[in-house]
């Protein structure tokens, strides 16, 4: 005895969360079954960055999907807020990417000619020393200053996925936590897709499980690669507002609370901490705000990211089995209004558009 | 951590928003406040409500305190020391002013 629904998606982080809702609101009856706590949480453990000017420099499908979200991003918020009444935490008083030293800056202000000479619509500053610490005062001595954009911002992370679960809710969709998928099957034109205790049949499937993907893709020949790559972060007590915008690695939340960030660490399934990498994350922060040498640490946590070989996003159409997909990334907070409110439409299509082919699974397979 | 009378412990005077303290030696400071008839230990920082120690035992961060110039210490977790001066925590910490670190 299987339920219908017109879409199923397997992961209910930021990406299934921002798709299945998305599916919802274009009138498909959506369930997302989400595995449980078991999981590998990467919604769970993001920095809460809206980021643009660090993406896709070299890879211009990339850089104009990212700009595409930015700009729908205040949609996004707007609705989900008209629909909770929570206030998600949504800004965008652009962002600020600090160089410590020159050889950094000199690097960053390169990249951003790579980005702007492909994304026409992206503006950006390299600001010196002084300009910098003139828009974020506080700045420490020996910063060589940065790069400031004005299309960047930040969100609460757990607030929008909360968001997005209350907004599918609202609209006549549902979760099945704790549903680890245990086997799926194409039956006719629809698939049924198995969990330990009950079993979902849907015209649409949509595997957005993060690291999870590769093994439920397999179920169906579709060959999604994807590995950890984990990050850590720390967070402070709550500390009077000090910035007045995001930084790609020093985040003041709302609450007051300050976010330091971030690694890349090729460690397998480990989501711990280091002392080593928090003693660096540390150090370059006191390096950018030696304020911040008062403030209290009380939590630190290490979550993966969910990494292709490339890096970019996986948005991937099975030919074989038509209304199948996947979709997985890192970056769900800056991506999830572009796909609740343009990859789920395609979804419901049944295609994806030419502009995300660049971004499609196939790329891996002629290598 | 003990707010009973102990015939064999010393007592130290220690300092609440500039009023002295007995304490002895052996308390934290959220017991010797406690003992001393202190209920309100900060405001927070979100809207300024009082808030005293609740679990009493490091978890729950409602007790905290400014011990010696130092913002957001757990009184609960921190032994008296005589001449501490403690001040209730004020919101949040302002780490862009006061002294250098």
């Amino acid at each position: 005895m299987s339920t219908n629904y017109d879409a199923i998606v397997v992961g209910g982080g930021l990406v299934g969360s921002a798709i299945a809702y998305g599916l919802q609101r274009q009138g498909l009856s959506t369930i997302i079954l989400d595995e449980g706590d078991i999981a590998y949480r990467a919604a769970r453990g993001n920095f809460g960055l809206v980021w643009v000017q660090s993406k896709g420099i070299d890879f211009p499908p990339y850089a104009q999907w990212t700009w595409q979200s930015a700009e729908s991003w205040s949609e996004l918020n707007a609705e989900i807020n008209a629909i909770t009444g929570e206030d998600i935490g949504y800004r965008r008083p652009g962002g600020a990417e600090i160089c410590i030293n020159a050889e950094e800056f000199e690097a960053k202000r390169e990249n951003m000619l790579r980005l702007s000479s492909h994304a026409r619509h992206f503006k950006f500053e390299m600001l010196d020393r002084k300009a910098m610490a003139d828009l974020v005062p506080g700045l420490g001595p020996d910063v060589a200053g940065g790069c400031y954009s004005p299309a960047d911002g930040h969100a609460n992370p757990l607030l929008l996925l909360r968001g997005l679960h209350q907004c599918l809710l609202a609209k006549g969709g549902r979760i099945d936590n704790g549903a680890m998928v245990t086997a799926i099957q194409r039956r006719g034109e629809a698939f049924a897709v198995a969990t330990a205790k009950a079993e979902y049949q849907g015209a649409r499937l949509v595997l957005a499980a993060g690291l999870g993907t590769p093994g439920l893709a397999a179920m169906i020949g579709m060959n999604v690669p994807v590995r950890p790559q984990r990050g850590q972060i720390m967070v402070t007590e709550r500390v009077k507002p000090f910035l007045s915008l995001p930084l790609s690695r020093v985040r003041q939340t709302v609450e007051g609370g300050v976010q330091l960030g971030d690694s890349k660490e090729e460690v397998g399934f480990n989501e711990g901490t280091t002392s080593s990498v928090m003693n660096r994350i540390a150090n370059r922060a006191v390096k950018m705000f030696p304020h911040l040498r008062r403030a209290n640490v009380v939590r630190a946590w290490g979550a993966l990211r969910v990494m292709s070989p490339d890096g970019y996003p996986i948005y991937a159409r099975s030919e074989r089995h038509p209304g199948a997909f996947a979709a997985v990334c890192h970056s769900g907070v800056t991506l999830a209004a572009a796909h609740v409110l343009h990859l789920a439409g395609y979804i419901a299509e049944g295609a994806l558009p030419e502009t995300l082919a660049p971004m499609s699974e196939r790329r891996f397979n002629n290598v | 951590m003990s707010s009973i009378e102990r015939e064999d412990a010393g007592q130290i005077i220690i300092e609440f928003e500039g009023q002295p303290v007995t304490a002895q030696e052996g308390d934290t400071v959220a017991a010797a406040l406690l003992r001393a008839g202190y209920w309100t230990f900060r405001m927070t920082a979100v809207n300024g409500r009082a808030r005293g120690p609740f679990c009493m035992m490091g978890v729950c961060f409602d007790c905290l305190v400014e011990i010696d110039g130092l913002a957001n210490c757990q009184a609960c977790m921190t032994d008296v020391q005589a001449g501490m001066r403690i001040k209730r925590q004020q919101g949040a910490n302002d780490i862009s002013h006061g002294a250098a670190p």
